[in-house]
């Protein structure tokens, strides 16, 4: 074995061992924020191993979504803990609630171990030596409206699920918003070069987020991508300063934000009452349908995921 | 091999080494200041190399646009976020490194 064959042997090794340390770290840091750095830190060289996995869509998601926007969650929630345990402390805390606490700390590694069993049971009753579905989504292609098969499976083929993903980030935005969120951050003013930078930067990730989601119908990209690229743009408005006007965030922001689902929801009613199976594309169409439902989808995606980053639901025009 | 290939190949390896003497910077160096100062060196110039010798390597004027707005992108974001940490540690009080 010469060194050019060995390389990228070396290369993948060197990649799955940090990615092991790296995930060690991140659970295991006594401080949070160290805790979070590696966490994103994991998501970035994740994102080289689905490369060198051939999963370049897995990778541009992971890097945007894993790594980007939820480390910015990670820190805006860290943000927030620090100044509710702040507040906290300066008033009691009994040896009674720390042995609470110790209790609820087993919950979700009891949580864990069940997700972590469910997992080996399905990939135990996996059938051996099976071929995939790769053969029948080849097949299925020409009718599937897209040539990016990713983009044809998530969008078509399996629909329902992408429609399942969104919802579940629409609860998660609406659960936030009913338990009230903590009291936004100490926004600290942020100087001119965080101002031009976020002038600069705004409407070349909006032009990107297009570009994602436009090129997604033929190679690596898509409504995911595209909406993680559009809540960077939204992330970096609010840490200058940004905040919506009150007449766009109450009916404006809750129709934006319900509208990719909404349009999901229709198009499979629509499916099911023209007798065809759920979400199934007339193949002449299918295109331009997909392609709207990922518009829609990527706008609500992006929107829910700055909502997120916000925390609390914004003041809107009634005062409430 | 063309010559192209070996330009590409001279191109990345110095470009390697400046990132590698960047990461060398941010492990040695003895403050948060100075860390910045190797990083950002390593990123804006080593970069700068990878991207031209992955360009002359491509074969594509559309490819080559690409990584130029990579670079370009990745200037900006550097320069900026090594400021604003600077600016951050600095008003947190963290003293400057002195022998």
């Amino acid at each position: 074995m010469d060194a050019l064959t060995l390389l990228p042997w070396i290369f993948d090794g060197v990649t799955g061992l940090a990615l092991l340390l790296l995930a060690s770290w991140a659970l295991a840091s006594p401080r949070l924020f160290t805790g979070i750095v590696m966490f994103v830190a994991f998501g970035l060289m994740m994102s080289i191993a689905w490369v060198r996995l051939d999963a370049p869509d897995i990778a541009l998601a992971e890097v945007a979504i894993g790594a980007g926007l939820t480390g910015a969650l990670l820190l805006a929630a860290l943000a927030r803990l620090t100044a509710a345990q702040a507040a906290q402390e300066s008033a009691s805390q009994s040896a009674k609630r720390k042995r609470t606490l110790r209790l609820f700390q087993w919950a979700p590694a009891l949580l864990l171990a069940m997700v972590a069993a469910g997992l080996a049971y399905a990939v135990q009753s996996l059938p051996p030596d099976s071929a995939g579905l790769s053969a029948d989504v080849a097949a299925n292609i020409a009718r599937s409206g897209v040539s990016n098969p990713v983009t044809a499976v998530l969008l078509n083929f399996r629909g329902y699920d992408t429609l399942l993903e969104i919802l579940v980030l629409l609860l998660a935005l609406i659960s936030v918003w009913t338990l009230g969120g903590l009291s936004p951050q100490r926004t600290v003013p942020p100087g001119p070069v965080l101002d031009v930078l976020t002038r600069v930067l705004t409407p070349v990730l909006l032009l990107l987020s297009a570009y994602l989601l436009w090129v997604g119908a033929r190679s690596p990209g898509g409504a995911f991508q595209a909406a993680a690229v559009l809540a960077a743009a939204g992330v970096l408005l609010l840490l200058a300063g940004w905040r919506p006007q009150p007449r766009f965030t109450g009916i404006p922001l809750r129709l934006v934000l319900v509208a990719g689902p909404v349009l999901f929801l229709a198009f499979s009613l629509v499916t099911i009452a023209t007798g065809r199976n759920l979400m199934e594309y007339p193949p002449p169409r299918a295109g331009v349908l997909i392609f709207l439902l990922e518009a829609a989808a990527t706008l609500s995606i992006g929107v829910t995921l700055v909502a997120l980053f916000l925390g609390e639901r914004p003041p809107d025009k009634e005062g409430q | 091999m063309t010559p192209s290939d070996y330009a590409a190949s001279v191109l990345l390896s110095v470009g390697a080494i400046f990132f590698l003497a960047g990461t060398v910077g941010l492990v040695r160096f003895p403050d948060v200041y100075t860390r910045l100062h190797a990083l950002t060196k390593s990123d804006n110039v080593g970069l700068g190399f990878v991207i031209t010798g992955l360009a002359v390597q491509s074969g594509s004027w559309f490819v080559v646009g690409k990584l130029l707005l990579i670079w370009v992108l990745v200037l900006a974001a550097g320069a900026s976020v090594a400021h604003l940490i600077a600016n951050g540690a600095a008003r947190r009080g963290i003293p400057t490194w002195t022998r």
